[in-house]
């Protein structure tokens, strides 16, 4: 399979948000604003990529039985260095994303890639598979932050697009994160069938 | 190269080899990382002190007083106090204060002048509902509809308009804004505890009898 083909699967035919419907708890928990969905998803991309190259280079020495146990080690290693290098050197989107940034450790998007991709494939084309699948993740986290933020309180990105005022709190809380996320797979499917 | 077979002795071999050096490369990473972490935790603080208190040229964190009850072995913080001062002369003080907001435990920064008016505050951590509660950061502002800055908790205490009081309540987090008017009217207490020596009738409610230690590095 060439890589560039391996990179647009994730975005698009198998975009794990809108198509393969994984991780939804970080993907409804962080997106209430455009800015915390792009941060989650940079996140997520960066252990994603990390950990389905060291995963496909180190697959041949780790027996079966063990691999499930192994890949958690190897993923949770890379999410807690993330941890500490966040809160070094961007405390303000730390404090924002705090509780959701160990959670990447039981993303299942990110042992979904290990066990399904990069256990089964070479470096590079992991490499290519972890890029695709973290900007598929990304671009679908800062859209549905983006429709939730511009619903709920006018803006996109803290620009204003319309007053405050006439926001739809509903967006912003938990309820909206399900109901936008509902529409948008339905629009998204709309156009995939025409 | 053939996969490892799943014996015993390789099972155990692999398992301890990543765990040995995960465990080694982040032992080292939080070496690299933990000077850098307290800078910008220090940062935060300093900027919040900044805007809460006016202008002062002595370093407020290392004349912090804390007060703190004892449960037990657990120490919990309860107020910690950073006076500000100019040329040797007392400017303010800025208080943090914890209360239980709607979604967990919410820290403010208080800062008073030498008059005992709030000059400013900052919200410093909060859990409460993005959209609704968390607009606690600037409504209490200047300007803002639940301004109350330059009002003094000594002549009455704050409270919510839904309690009788004058505070406008943030729109629907009517629980938000009690507790924070809670913590800068804690924090007010132990303001005065802070500057004024000896214990006035004033703080001795909020200073209860729990408290068996404060730290006093005057």
């Amino acid at each position: 399979m060439n890589n560039l083909k391996v990179l647009m699967n994730g975005i698009i035919k198998e975009n794990p948000i809108f198509v393969l419907l994984l991780g939804m708890c970080p993907t409804l928990g962080t997106t209430s604003s455009a800015m915390n969905g792009l941060g989650m998803g940079l996140a997520t991309l960066f252990v994603l990529v990390c950990s389905n190259v060291v995963i496909s280079l180190v697959k041949n020495i780790i027996p079966d039985a063990v691999r499930i146990p192994s890949y958690i080690v190897i993923i949770a290693s890379f999410v807690t260095l993330l941890q500490m290098a966040m809160q070094a050197y961007v405390p303000a989107l730390y404090s924002t994303l705090g509780l959701f940034i160990p959670l990447i450790v039981v993303n299942c998007i990110v042992l979904g890639r290990a066990e399904s991709f990069a256990a089964k494939n070479t470096p590079l084309s992991s490499l290519f598979d972890g890029l695709g699948m973290g900007l598929g993740f990304t671009l679908a986290l800062t859209l549905l932050g983006s429709v939730r933020e511009l619903l709920g309180t006018g803006k996109i990105f803290e620009i204003v697009v319309f007053p405050e005022h006439y926001g739809m709190l509903l967006f912003v809380l938990a309820p909206g994160a399900f109901i936008a996320l509902g529409y948008l797979i339905a629009i998204i499917n709309k156009f995939k069938k025409a | 190269m053939k996969k490892l077979e799943s014996s015993l002795k390789n099972m155990l071999l692999v398992l301890t080899g990543i765990t040995v050096l995960s465990v080694a490369i982040l032992a080292y990473f939080n070496e690299l990382t933990k000077e850098p972490i307290a800078q910008a935790n220090m940062k935060i603080l300093n900027d919040a002190l900044m805007s809460v208190v006016p202008g002062f040229d002595n370093n407020p964190v290392a004349d912090s007083d804390t007060i703190y009850k004892m449960k037990g072995e657990v120490k919990t913080v309860d107020f910690i106090i950073y006076p500000a001062k100019k040329d040797g002369e007392w400017v303010g003080t800025a208080v943090q204060s914890v209360s239980l907001g709607f979604g967990g435990d919410m820290t403010v920064l208080v800062g008073f002048d030498s008059e005992g008016k709030i000059y400013d505050y900052s919200l410093l951590s909060h859990a409460e509902t993005p959209g609704l509660g968390s607009k606690a950061d600037v409504w209490f502002k200047k300007g803002e509809p639940g301004d109350i800055i330059g009002q003094n908790p000594g002549d009455k205490p704050l409270s919510v308009d839904k309690d009788g009081g004058e505070v406008n309540s943030i729109t629907a987090s009517t629980i938000t804004t009690r507790a924070f008017l809670n913590a800068v009217n804690a924090a007010y207490k132990a303001y005065l505890t802070g500057e004024v020596e000896g214990v006035s009738g004033a703080t001795e409610s909020a200073i209860d009898s729990e408290i068996t230690a404060t730290e006093n590095k005057e």
